[in-house]
């Protein structure tokens, strides 16, 4: 299972239709009369980011304009500093890290009135160190991550009390090495990355028994190649990032069949029409067609950038916060 | 968005889609003109549930609803009937929408959100909860539900306990129901509940119930975590303990400054020290905190307690890690003396989640210290290691020089003399012939597990069965279960397996032949290559290494080796090392002053897997002392290079090490006199 050799032979493998992907995600954005892109309307911001990080990815960010998407973003932005999914909607800790997200792929965080954003996010945090998602309070690991991702964009994480963010997070650790969504809450893959991520982000992640959860990690390999999300459950491409980014931070990714698993995702990919789907012949969206682009850069595939797998944006773009000028 | 075949879209279905679109849009814009002019009238809150039972993800709509409920609320004719059937109506929303999409986030917060206010019955809410179960028993958002209202209506933890067995029993397939149980036992565990005060009374039950799921179906991975955390419960303690120092409890430690003339010391144990100092090491089971002068108390004649400053070995600077170190400094002049360490009689040294250290102990050594010679003709003891084979002799013990045997035991093995619980699953050694530290009951369960499943993967082939059996054996120390390298266990199987008797680690132990060298303080070269090693382990019981060969490797990592304090000289060359993220490691190691890295993979890659298990700004763990413009591109080498204090460094075989690279090295080492085998002016 552990994979000899680095280099992969595209020529026994499919290949990734980069072009007809790019297509797709330029048709996406202008397509909003579905009733399709209509029920995503309020999550149009989270829609934003990933599109533009997959363009970024395949090298071809500068098919957008720039300018036009980050008027959009700050139309977004209320008067609390947090930014909401679309115009018209209330605001929300998920919609504000992918604002900033989209905002640092173009390097124009200096747009933003970076105190006010940090503001709205410290605000959401509780006495027993977790996060709400805005002020009506649900809780969950998700968006500990999402403050702490965010904070950490916007370089001032000290705002929020760090050691209690650990120690919640802890609180969600599981008898498997995993973590779920609020104490007690059954080991996910999705929630797994957000608390190994802020860990990560947190400089905390010896808190974690890489061990154990590497191995849980990587049971989520089936026959197929692909990863699902939690023991007994179908693959998902979308898993492709949870799980893969997850095992690389925690450096036991030579743990699983890298080249099966890209096999998988190459076979998720509409190749006539651009886009990529959850498993082989479904429906494509641009949420997995993120996470399968994501999961190959991380999988070393050729001609795409690099992806840091805590930030999720590209190597240069998190490089360029942290020793850029 | 997920589970929806891939099909050509036809015009009339674009059609209707595009009809259905508007009339939702038209629905959305009412609901935004209602809402952000904060009208909550009848009329404008049955739109807005319109609107979710279309689409239960526009979470705004959610908030209108909230915000409309609060309204009414603090109207003044509101009366307890009437508040009653507004949050029934929320109810009924909800259900509505949970038809819709039953994984909706929104929709769960929002009944929450609910039945915070006070309303509903247990009894309604846990018939709810019962048809999600039966139409999709890993619905993790009903679970979850499911112990927000157990805690909220004050049910038992045994009454929920009774509800997984039954969900088992159904379905012994229920991976969330297994998760529920294992929640649910450890809080009755903790809170030593009636009935629940002793694991061991307890876990063969469990043990019993276990068996049946993964009889019933081998390959189900339900079972097979749910009966590690059992295997787990049965070994370890919560508590932090001490498994291992350095200087060992009994041995002796011959301090020597780098030149000396005579004397007949051991190599095992035999200290070349420049600083004037030596380490003591203490490796816990697990990360802890609170080590410090007032919970490890010292007694030597030579030195204040108070003065010694312990250091966490780990990137965070949240003050845990499993290893500590404290530099005890050593007079110049000759000295013969007993060191006595008290570790944890105060009850401060605790784990992250305030688990206290149990089993407070006390080790002793006895130090003794050559005094140096001051003899400047004469070249450093191994300042230049050449990684050869031709270069190293075996060690030969007794027959050549009256050099004293040192004890195994004292070299390898752990902190006390007195019966120590058992530590922790991977540290458990229970050999064959000797008399176990285990207590019965966590024998007798290992030794049934290993007997139950020893039968069952002779039936059939089941991979995750065959890993768990493999923990299970090395914990018994027997080596002739064959298995794949799969999780590093090959590895660590056999590092346990070569550190375990005073012949087998032997084999591995030699001798620099540097004619110079050849006087005593030529300390054993621990050679470990060409062993196909992906990871190095028993680490507790390699402490005292102070030249370590594991060149000819497959490493990619070498997590851990923070531990190994004594490091004078490393070589990793040709391995699989993929970056220079993956030294972290060695920057804990102030007495390392050679290192190979050559022929590695370092600048192959361009997915970095110990970017975060590094100290940098990145991860909070390192501050932004990066100053100069010119090395921004190589803030890894900065990072990583600039604590070492290194003599000699081969990098050759990278695709990073350009000359460009080699420059900007020897700019971030200054006391770097060999690089690459070349002399550096």
């Amino acid at each position: 299972m552990a994979d000899a050799s680095f280099g992969f032979s595209t020529l026994q493998m499919g290949e990734l239709a980069i072009g007809k992907h790019v297509q797709y995600i330029l048709s996406v954005e202008k397509k909003k009369d579905s009733f399709e892109s209509v029920v995503m309307d309020h999550l149009r911001m989270n829609g934003a980011y990933w599109g533009l990080t997959t363009l970024d990815l395949l090298g071809k960010l500068d098919s957008v304009n720039a300018d036009e998407v980050i008027s959009w973003i700050m139309t977004c932005q209320h008067e609390s500093g947090g930014f909401s999914g679309n115009i018209g909607h209330d605001p929300h800790i998920l919609y504000t890290l992918s604002a900033v997200q989209v905002l640092a792929l173009f390097n124009k965080l200096d747009v933003l009135d970076i105190d006010k954003v940090a503001t709205y996010i410290t605000g959401l945090q509780n006495e027993d160190g977790s996060f709400s998602g805005d002020m009506w309070g649900e809780v969950d690991t998700r968006f500990s991550y999402i403050a702490i991702c965010c904070l950490s964009i916007l370089r001032c994480l000290d705002k929020i009390n760090v050691e209690k963010a650990v120690s919640y997070i802890l609180s969600c650790k599981n008898l498997d090495g995993g973590f779920g969504c609020t104490p007690g809450g059954e080991s996910h893959a999705g929630q797994i990355f957000c608390c190994v991520g802020a860990l990560a982000i947190m400089g905390s992640l010896h808190h974690v028994d890489k061990d154990l959860l590497g191995w849980w990690l990587c049971e989520r390999q089936v026959k197929s190649g692909g990863l699902n999300g939690r023991p007994e459950k179908l693959p998902d491409v979308c898993y492709s990032w949870w799980v893969l980014s997850s095992l690389i931070m925690i450096d036991r990714v030579h743990w699983i069949d890298k080249e099966k698993l890209v096999k998988f995702i190459l076979d998720c990919q509409d190749l006539e029409n651009g886009g990529i789907s959850d498993r082989p012949d479904d429906a494509v969206d641009v949420f997995h067609t993120y996470f399968g682009v994501a999961g190959l850069s991380l999988l070393e595939y050729p001609g795409l950038k690099a992806i840091d797998p805590a930030y999720a944006l590209p190597v240069n773009v998190v490089n360029r916060i942290f020793f850029g000028r | 968005m997920h589970g929806r075949p891939r099909k050509a879209s036809k015009p009339e279905d674009e059609a209707a889609s595009t009809a259905k679109a508007q009339k939702l849009r038209a629905l959305q814009t009412q609901f935004f003109s209602f809402h952000h002019s904060k009208i909550y009238t009848k009329e404008a809150v049955e739109l807005s549930a319109k609107l979710l039972e279309i689409n239960p993800e526009s979470y705004t709509a959610w908030n209108y609803r909230k915000l409309a409920v609060e309204h009414y609320l603090s109207q003044p004719d509101c009366n307890p009937e009437s508040v009653k059937s507004v949050l029934d109506d929320e109810l009924r929303v909800v259900e509505s929408a949970l038809r819709q999409n039953f994984k909706s986030y929104g929709a769960w917060h929002h009944r929450k959100w609910v039945l915070s206010k006070g309303h509903s019955s247990i009894d309604h809410e846990l018939r709810l909860l019962d048809k999600f179960q039966k139409a999709d028993s890993r619905n993790f958002h009903a679970w979850n539900y499911r112990r927000f209202v157990a805690e909220l209506m004050n049910r038992s933890e045994k009454d929920e306990l009774k509800y997984t067995e039954d969900m088992i029993y159904t379905n012994f397939s229920n991976y969330s129901a297994w998760h529920n149980r294992s929640v649910l036992l450890s809080a009755l565990l903790e809170k030593k509940a009636e009935g629940f005060l002793l694991k061991e009374n307890l876990l063969p039950e469990e043990y019993e119930f276990i068996h049946q799921a993964i009889f019933t179906d081998p390959d189900d991975q339900s079972g097979w975590f749910y009966h590690l955390w059992l295997l787990d419960q049965t070994v370890t303690t919560d508590h932090p303990l001490l498994v291992s120092t350095w200087p060992a409890h009994g041995s002796d430690v011959f301090l020597v400054g780098d030149r000396c003339q005579n004397g007949s010391f051991s190599p095992f144990t035999t200290v070349l020290s420049d600083s004037g100092s030596f380490p003591i090491v203490l490796y816990f089971n697990q990360p802890v905190k609170g080590v410090s002068s007032s919970t490890v108390i010292i007694e030597c004649g030579f030195n204040k307690n108070e003065e010694l400053l312990w250091e966490p070995l780990s990137v965070s600077n949240l003050q845990t890690a499993q290893v500590w170190v404290a530099h005890l400094k050593f007079p110049t002049s000759e000295l013969d003396s007993s060191v006595e360490i008290s570790v944890g009689y105060s009850k401060e040294i605790v784990s992250p989640r305030g688990s206290q250290y149990s089993h407070p102990s006390t080790f002793s050594f006895k130090v003794h210290v050559q005094p140096v010679e001051r003899d400047s003709s004469r070249v450093s003891v191994a300042e230049n290691i050449l990684w050869r084979e031709e270069n190293f002799k075996a060690y030969r013990a007794q027959s050549e020089e009256s050099i004293p045997i040192v004890s195994f035991d004292q070299l390898c093995i752990k902190n006390g003399h007195e019966s120590t619980p058992i530590v922790s699953f991977d540290q458990l050694c229970i050999k064959n012939g000797h008399e176990s530290t285990a207590s019965n009951w966590q024998t007798e369960a290992l030794a049934k597990e290993v007997e139950c499943f020893r039968e069952l993967l002779s039936l059939m082939d089941c991979k995750i069965g065959k890993l768990t059996l493999a923990r299970l054996l090395t914990a018994y120390d027997v080596m002739s279960f064959p298995f794949a390298n799969k999780l590093d266990e090959y590895s660590s199987v056999l590092l346990r397996k070569m550190t375990s008797s005073e012949e087998s680690l032997l084999q591995h132990c030699f001798q620099y032949k540097d004619s110079v060298s050849s006087a005593i303080g030529n300390p054993i070269c621990l050679r470990l290559n060409n062993l196909s090693l992906s990871r190095i382990r028993a680490f507790e019981r390699l402490l005292w290494v102070q030249i370590l060969d594991l060149s000819h490797n497959e490493l990619e990592s070498i997590e851990g080796l923070e531990a190994m304090q004594l490091l004078y000289g490393l070589s990793l060359g040709n391995n699989k090392l993929r970056s220079l993220t993956a030294l972290e490691p060695l920057r804990k190691l102030k007495s390392l002053r050679v290192l190979d890295l050559s022929y590695n993979q370092i600048g192959d890659h361009s997915i970095d897997t110990t970017r975060y298990l590094c100290s940098s700004p990145l991860s909070h763990s390192a501050g932004s002392e990066l100053n100069d413009v010119a090395l921004i591109n190589y803030w890894e080498a900065f990072y990583m290079f600039k604590d070492l204090k290194l003599n000699q460094l081969d990098i050759v075989g990278n695709t990073v090490a350009d000359e460009k690279f080699k420059s900007v090295l020897v700019k971030i080492m200054p006391s770097l006199k060999r690089l690459d085998g070349q002399l550096l002016d």
